[in-house]
Formats: C-alpha cells, sequence, structure tokens
C-alpha cells in the first residue's frame, strides 16, 4: 500500500492534573506504532518540539477554568478537523468543578496571600460547553485501551467501539458477584462503563469516575442507598467527585441537600 | 442400577462420585463460596463445595448466612445460573488478515473442555433448554454453544429449600428435577448425612455402578419426597401465569409500566443474570496498522440503548419502552415466538436488580387493575 500522508495529532492540556495525557505515554507497548501512524505535531507531556496546525485529531485534557483557556479552547477547536475530549474534567469539568456548588472567591481569599492576582473563572466547565465535540471519552483518568481504540477508530475513519451502558454489564460479564445487592452501595448502575468494572472486581463500590451512563435514573438508585442507610452527607459526597458537574450527577446532589434542608 | 431406582450416597460416597466423573474426563463445575456469594466455578472435589454455608435472599438484597449443620447443597441459587459456560460472556468469531492485497479470515476452532455440572438444580436446567431452542433448535445452529453444550454431564440436585425470591413452582419448573439430568441427588441431614441418589440416564448408570452403592429403602425415598414437597410448599414467591400473554398485551399503556421505569436504573443487571437472555452485541475492531481485524461477540441487554439502535436513534429511547419490552418477552411473547416462557421462576432478576424490582409484584399490580390507562 503506499504510504499516506500521516495525520497530524495534537495533544492539549486545560485545567487538569495529566492523568489522562500520562494515559497516552502509558501505552508503551504501542506507543512507536502511535508514533508511526500519526504525525505527533503537539504534545507537551511528550516533547518540546512543537509543529503549526492545522491539525487532523486533536485530544483536549482538563476543563475550562479561566477567561484565557475560554479563548484558547476555541482556537484549538479552529485548527482541529477532528477534536475528542479525554478524562472527566474535559468531559464533566473535573473534580475542580465542586467549585461550581460554592463562592470561588471565597475560596480564593483563603487561600491565597494575595487574592488579586488570582483570575479565574467561577466555574469549571467540560469543553463540549464552550466548543462542539466530536467524540467524549470518559474516565478518571480515561482507559488506555478506550483510548487506542478512539485513536483506530480515528484512523480509520469508523466508529469508536466504547459502550455507553452502565458498570454492571461489565461486572457480569467478569463474572463478579453484585457489591450493591451483597451490602455495599455502589455507582455502577448509574456509571458509565469504560474502566471493566475495576472496583467492583475487588469488591468496592464503584466512585462513578466514567460519569453518567448513557440513561442514569440516580434518583432510584440514591433512594436505594437512602433505604440501606446511606445520610444526605454520604450521597452528596459520592456523587460530588471527578464528575460532579455531570448533569445527572449535579441535579441528584443539589436534589438531596435541597432535601436536607427542607425537612430542617 | 437402571431405570428411576434410587440408591443411597454417603458424603464419602459423593467424594468418590465426583472422582468417577471425573476420571471420566469431565471438568467439574459445581457451587462454591467467593466474594460473599454461592458461586459456580470450577471444583476438584466435594471440599470445594459450600458445606453449612446458606444464604437469605430479598428483592434486591443477598447475603451469605451459615447453617448450623454441614449440609453441602443447603442454599437456594447463587448468583449465576450455567449459561456464562455455554453462551459464553464474550468471544472473538473470526480475525482477518490482509494479504497479498487482499485478505484471509482466520475462524475459531472451539474445542472446549468437557464439562460436568454439579448441583444444577431444576429451574436452572429448564433454562439450558430454552437456551437450546435458541441457539441448537431454531434456523441456524451457533458452533460455539453447541460444542460447548454437547456432551455436557448434569449431577442435578432436588432443591432442599426455597430461596426468597423462588417462584419455581408457579413457573411448574421445579423444585423436583424431572428431566434433563444424568444422576438426581437429594441431600437427608436427618440422622447420618447422605443422598438419595437417582439415575437419569445410561451415562448416570454407568458413573454410578463404580461405586457400590445400597439401594435406598422406603424410608430413605419418602424422607427425600417430603424434603421436596417441603420446598414446594415454601416458595417465597408466586406467579399467577394464568392468561398471561393477552392479561401483558391488553395493558400495553398500563401506569403501572411508569411505576415501573420511574424505579428501573436501565442497569441491565435483570437480563444479564437471566440463565435464558441470551442477547448479545457484535463489535468490529481493528489494529493501528489496519492490517488486522477481529469481530467479538458480547453479552449485550435489550436495556441497552445500543441494543435497538437502527440509523438516526434508537427505537426504544425510554426506559418504560426498554423495561416493557424486556418483561412482556419474558413472561409472554416468548410463549408465542418459542412456544414456552422465557421465565423459569428462579428469581434472580428480583435478587440482583439493585433496586429491587419484583416482577411478580409488577404482573400482580397490573393484573389487579386490568384495563387502567389514566395514572
Amino acid at each position: 500500500m503506499a504510504r499516506r500522508k500521516r495525520p497530524k495529532l495534537a495533544v492539549w492540556k486545560f485545567a487538569s492534573c495529566d492523568g489522562c495525557q500520562l494515559s497516552v505515554l502509558d501505552l508503551e507497548d504501542e506507543l512507536l506504532d502511535i508514533a508511526g501512524a500519526l504525525d505527533i505535531a503537539y504534545f507537551k507531556e511528550a516533547t518540546s518540539v512543537e509543529k503549526p496546525g492545522p491539525f487532523d485529531l486533536s485530544l483536549v485534557e482538563g476543563s475550562v477554568t479561566t477567561s484565557h483557556d475560554a479563548e484558547r479552547i476555541r482556537e484549538v477547536r479552529k485548527q482541529s478537523k477532528a477534536l475528542v475530549t479525554i478524562g472527566a474534567c474535559a468531559t464533566a469539568g473535573g473534580i475542580q468543578a465542586l467549585r461550581n456548588f460554592k463562592d470561588v472567591k471565597e475560596f480564593v481569599s483563603v487561600v491565597y496571600a494575595s487574592p488579586e492576582y488570582i483570575q479565574t473563572l467561577a466555574t469549571s466547565t467540560a469543553i463540549a460547553d464552550h466548543v462542539p465535540v466530536d467524540f467524549e471519552l470518559r474516565g478518571c483518568p480515561v482507559n488506555k485501551e478506550q483510548l487506542l481504540e478512539v485513536i483506530s477508530a480515528f484512523l480509520h475513519g469508523r466508529k469508536p467501539n466504547v459502550a455507553s451502558h452502565s458498570v454492571c454489564v461489565e461486572c457480569k460479564l467478569r463474572g463478579n458477584v453484585c457489591v450493591m445487592v451483597t451490602g455495599t452501595p455502589c455507582l455502577g448502575p448509574i456509571t458509565h462503563a469504560g474502566c471493566g468494572a475495576l472496583c467492583p472486581s475487588y469488591q468496592r463500590g464503584c466512585y462513578g469516575c466514567y460519569g453518567p451512563m448513557e440513561a442514569p435514573n440516580t434518583t432510584s438508585l440514591v433512594r436505594a442507598f437512602r433505604q440501606a442507610g446511606s445520610s444526605t452527607v454520604d450521597v452528596v459526597r459520592v456523587l460530588r467527585t471527578f464528575n460532579a458537574n455531570a448533569p445527572a450527577f449535579r441535579k441528584e446532589s443539589e436534589a438531596q441537600e435541597k432535601g436536607e434542608e427542607e425537612s430542617q | 442400577m437402571s431405570g428411576h431406582e434410587r440408591a443411597i450416597l454417603s458424603v464419602e460416597g459423593l467424594g468418590s462420585l465426583l472422582q468417577a466423573i471425573r476420571q471420566e474426563g469431565y471438568q467439574l463445575v459445581g457451587p462454591t463460596v467467593r466474594d460473599g456469594a454461592i458461586v459456580h466455578a470450577e471444583i476438584s472435589g466435594i471440599g470445594d463445595l459450600p458445606a453449612g454455608w446458606t444464604e437469605e435472599q430479598e428483592a434486591g438484597t443477598y447475603r451469605l448466612r451459615r447453617r448450623d449443620d454441614g449440609a453441602l447443597f443447603g442454599y437456594s441459587l447463587g448468583p449465576q445460573s450455567w449459561k456464562q459456560l455455554f453462551f459464553v460472556p464474550r468471544m472473538r468469531l473470526f480475525q482477518a488478515r490482509r494479504k497479498d492485497g487482499t485478505f484471509v479470515v482466520d475462524a475459531e476452532a472451539p474445542k472446549p473442555p468437557r464439562l460436568a455440572l454439579i448441583g444444577a438444580r431444576s429451574c436452572d436446567l429448564h433454562a439450558i433448554e430454552v437456551q437450546d431452542r435458541t441457539f441448537l433448535k431454531g434456523q441456524f445452529v451457533d458452533p460455539d454453544y453447541a460444542a460447548r453444550r454437547e456432551g455436557v454431564f448434569v449431577v442435578a440436585v432436588n432443591c432442599g429449600q426455597a430461596g426468597g425470591t423462588c417462584f419455581c413452582v408457579s413457573m411448574k419448573t421445579g423444585p423436583r428435577v424431572t428431566q434433563w439430568f444424568d444422576l438426581a441427588l437429594t441431600e437427608l441431614l436427618d440422622g447420618a448425612h447422605r443422598f438419595v441418589v437417582e439415575v437419569g440416564s445410561e451415562r448416570g448408570a454407568e458413573v454410578l455402578a463404580k461405586l457400590a452403592l445400597q439401594p435406598a429403602d422406603e424410608g430413605d425415598c419418602r424422607t427425600a419426597d417430603e424434603v421436596v414437597e417441603r420446598t414446594a410448599s415454601s416458595m417465597g414467591r408466586k406467579f399467577e401465569t394464568e392468561g398471561i400473554t393477552e392479561l401483558l398485551y391488553r395493558n400495553l399503556e398500563h401506569p403501572q409500566w411508569d411505576k415501573g421505569a420511574e424505579r428501573c436504573t436501565s442497569c441491565a443487571n435483570c437480563t444479564l443474570v437471566c440463565p435464558t437472555c441470551f442477547c448479545a452485541s457484535v463489535e468490529d475492531v481493528t489494529d493501528l496498522s489496519g492490517n488486522t481485524a477481529e469481530r467479538w461477540r458480547r453479552w449485550d441487554s435489550c436495556f441497552t440503548l445500543d441494543h435497538s439502535y437502527v440509523h438516526g436513534g434508537s427505537v426504544r429511547s425510554a426506559t418504560r419502552s426498554r423495561y416493557r419490552q424486556w418483561l412482556v418477552h419474558k413472561v409472554a411473547s416468548w410463549i408465542d415466538q418459542f412456544g414456552t416462557s422465557g421465565c423459569v421462576g428462579c428469581g434472580r432478576c428480583i435478587t440482583w436488580c439493585p433496586v429491587g424490582i419484583d416482577l411478580t409484584e409488577e404482573v400482580a399490580a397490573i393484573r389487579a387493575t386490568d384495563g387502567k390507562k389514566e395514572p
């Protein structure tokens, strides 16, 4: 086969911990193949080499928390044929979206000696809240095999095989005993698959790292948690982690807090 | 031993029987305790059985409990049926490689081990027969299922207790084992711990002939019958099946479907623990180079949006539609399609639903308000 011109890949960082970019580097056995198939034009976590856009594929990690980043993501979008967000920050705002439930000015005044130097938005938001996104890969961090699948699918112009059903399906494929039914609260029934049911495989409840699944009935599952003895604080905490700002989780955690206030 | 004669087997005798089955070249798969439940896994002998364990089951809960005796089959049903042994959760169907401007396909050649199921219950044996109708007796035969299913040896157990969510009596699938077995045991715990063993096939008789067994006397046979009768009279659930197809067909807009959907999480657990559900998804994957492709099959569920996805979207986009589709198919339209109910009354969909939805209650609610349209 005649060698086609290699598509240009860019990997961008916004407000994030770099863990999802590291998942790219963690593809140790495939890295040379990836570098062979794609022209790595911009990937600061891996190389100081910078090539100009436009890019065929942009992987975007992180959320938008500053007005500067809100501008920058529009520029990235302009320069990218396909834009794929990777991880909970980029798809839901990340753990830093906990600020969305509080007054960020108050945080700044408590944390920084000179708050006047800090310029930040009141919220942490997903990339898709700012620009159109072609595909969102979930997880905190993303699963490297799924990341490889998304890159392969892009290279061959096909749809990635990334299921959006519950974690429960992955548990059953592995033959796990359901931890929820045997007594441990588990977010699996409302959480997006992708991790391979990592925590339930070690008899732990799911923490919801991959955010809400395709049709999450958060209210029903939380009702089951409450019936099994979880307090308002328990359920609000479990819903407010890496995907706190994902609408299905945010709505339910706010409803729980409101219910608690009204009962007092 | 031949026909339906019954013999007495001691606990040691059961150990010898399992070894005799192994020596025939079978891999033993039976109940064993793992992760807070009694699961089906490969066992090496009697020592792996869940001696002295039982469980409590209710809608959405399962708890392993200690018994005050050493019963080896003193539980009702664990989370798994035998489905995963024949209709495997995930498998590669074929691999294709680019070669000389074209491509070659490497088909999978299944060489599964010959299995002996130890401790299979009547409901689960009925479920295997229901799945056989799908994979073996339709227009097409599934070669992988057929290869795994071929020549399976069954040591069944008549249930000594009913689980909290069991309703095999309503579905006429148990608790007595009546067919599709090679040997059937009834565990007796009065006096000496022993088993009454019944022969169900030539092959079963041949294996049993290797052990020098005494025929069961009238008293033991009566005790064994009483064990099963006691189980039959203590079912955790009842399910009225009279006219069920017509009942559900004329109540497709009943408000009870909304109530079910309000609770249902679409997580798919009910379908995945169901011993008769047979849906699978097929996925094609390519590697980075594009020189090899693989086709995989994995369990799917009518509760996922992808299951009914056609160009433009999912046909059953609402949870209500998916929940209704599953339940109506399972207990009603399955009968039109396969000539038997898709439900064997094992109760797993009730126990293993994380929010405890009970199909017997749901259908009873519809029956109680037959024809209701408005909420």
